[in-house]
């Protein structure tokens, strides 16, 4: 049995930042030249987005709904129970709805990226395409990097939005609160910088999932069981890394906006 | 009748005469340690078909994708149509694709695309008109003889089907050089017998040069021993028992080139080792 070797390790991590760099690099770059896949753009615009809408829906909804039902009990031992609408609406806003679209979006979607450019992988269609002329990267990564950014910030937006409506929805019915007051308080207590946040997240986060899912399936070895594993590896990756950026987008936004 | 266009068609490269249509010079390559091809050197003339074979793990498939550039050697140059190939860039590699067509060891056909997408892959890349595609795609697969799978999806085909229509995406674009890696390698007899028809028939009628590696003997000397006859649309042993002067063998055993020569020498050769592969 071969001992474990760090020098080996840290090189094979180096070697792996380095191929992930290289592959987001250019796949970022054939955006700006032809030929452009604009109709494979289109259908992973159909398949991501649209494909995610029940998810993102169904997660946002119920997270609004506990988010006020948790609020309310704390918020009551100060009598600031009609704050309720504020809570719910800047959890969603800034933090919230992002993260938790982006990691619905990355168990959906990177895992089915990585599954599929890993089966084609290992069964020689990567090679085969190669052979016909057409650029993987082009034709594969760079749709899905597009039409991933581009969907999951429209998906952010329907999550915040069903994030607040199920809160409105536990507020009116089981807090007995008034509707209008729940959505004017969470009206009011957003300012232009918290929804710049919360926007800016998805921008990250969709470049996180596309390119993670492509880079893990692209690098496939070792048949069925190597798209497994790089299944898994492609959702556990970008899940810490949308994470990662959160914190770091936090903090930038916190260091521009004060808040 | 299909009628030639000219957005398909492409024009074949012209080289100064002589010019190899694709030259390894003491191409090695390794994978973790281990040597694959090692100082491998050969010429392949244009119209030629060269056969190569060897034992399994001898580095045939790596010598293939070599030739059309997915990998690239370690040391060594290897040039195609006259340009070597490491100093090509990317981009100018996929262009030169264009003028090669290569038939995988599984076929390697895009399992969510059906057999006319399929074949029409190439077509559909370089814009051609839709019902030109059709055409042509109707055309190649009449050559494979598998003009009913047009519907059909590669999962629904059999080992040889697979086979057939991975040639007819290779031919369609009437390329200058074929690539066949081990074409037919887990077919039954009679299956293989009949891909090897289509590759003598591939070789007369277009006279394209062509790359072909095989395990089975047997299919290595009837592409050398036969020719395509249009009368009867099968292939005939070639008259007088002669042997086509085209077809040409490289022999690599571990790596290395054992053998580069034409069928009669290789027949003939005294080298223990081949003497005992033969048989």
């Amino acid at each position: 049995m071969s001992l474990f070797s760090p020098e080996a390790y840290a090189k094979s991590a180096v070697a792996s930042v380095q191929e992930y760099s290289l592959l987001a690099g250019r796949a970022l770059g054939d955006i700006f030249s032809k030929p452009r896949y604009i109709a494979d753009t289109f259908t992973q615009m159909d398949s991501i987005g649209f494909g995610s809408l029940p998810i993102v829906v169904l997660t946002g909804f119920f997270t609004g709904c506990v988010l006020a039902l948790q609020a309310a009990v704390s918020l009551k031992e100060f009598g600031a129970v009609g704050m309720t609408g504020r809570l719910v609406a800047l959890s969603m806003v800034k933090e919230l709805g992002p993260v938790l679209t982006g990691l619905m979006v990355s168990g959906r979607n990177a895992s089915g990226m990585a599954s599929e450019l890993g089966s084609m992988k290992v069964s020689e269609q990567i090679d085969a395409m190669r052979a016909l002329g057409t650029d993987p990267i082009r034709k594969l990564v760079t749709p899905r990097i597009v039409a991933t950014v581009f969907m999951l910030f429209f998906l952010t937006i329907i999550s915040d939005a069903m994030g607040t409506a199920g809160g409105a929805l536990i507020a009116v019915t089981l807090l007995h609160l008034n509707g209008p007051a729940f959505f004017h308080t969470a009206y009011m207590s957003l300012a232009y910088g918290d929804v710049v946040e919360g926007l800016t997240k998805p921008l990250f986060s969709g470049f996180i999932i596309a390119s993670i899912g492509c880079y893990y399936g692209l690098t496939t070895t070792g048949g069925t069981r190597g798209v497994g594993r790089a299944t898994t590896q492609a959702v556990v990756v970008s899940s810490v890394l949308i994470i990662l950026c959160d914190f770091l987008v936090t903090q930038l936004m916190i260091g521009i906006f004060g808040r | 009748m299909a009628t030639s266009s000219p957005v398909f068609e492409r024009e074949p490269i012209v080289l100064p005469e002589g010019t190899p249509l694709v030259e390894f010079k003491d191409v090695s390559i390794g994978f973790e340690d281990h040597t694959v091809l090692h100082e491998v050197s050969f010429t392949v003339a244009r119209g030629e078909t060269r056969i190569i074979l060897g034992p399994a793990g001898g580095g045939k498939s790596t010598l293939m994708k070599l030739t059309n550039g997915l990998l690239l050697p370690d040391s060594g140059e290897i040039s195609v149509f006259g340009r070597n190939l490491a100093e090509m860039s990317e981009r100018e590699i996929f262009a030169l694709r264009a003028h090669v067509g290569m038939v995988f060891q599984e076929s390697a056909l895009f399992d969510s695309l059906d057999v006319e997408d399929n074949v029409a892959y190439r077509l559909h890349e370089d814009h051609v008109p839709e019902d030109e595609v059709h055409t042509r795609v109707v055309e190649a697969l009449r050559f494979v003889e598998l003009e009913k799978a047009i519907d059909k999806f590669p999962s629904e085909l059999s080992g040889g089907m697979r086979r057939r229509v991975s040639i007819a995406r290779a031919i369609i674009t009437k390329p200058d050089l074929i690539l066949y890696d081990s074409p037919t390698g887990g077919l039954d007899p009679i299956t293989s017998t009949t891909i090897i028809e289509l590759v003598v028939k591939q070789r007369d009628v277009s006279k394209a040069t062509s790359l072909l590696i095989t395990h089975r003997l047997q299919d290595a000397f009837t592409l050398a021993t036969h020719c395509w006859d249009p009368n009867t649309n099968h292939m005939a042993k070639i008259a007088d028992g002669s042997l086509d002067p085209n077809t040409k063998f490289l022999v690599l055993n571990e790596g290395k080139v054992v053998f580069d020569g034409t069928t009669r020498e290789l027949t003939h050769s005294t080298d223990p080792w081949l003497k005992a592969y033969l048989e």
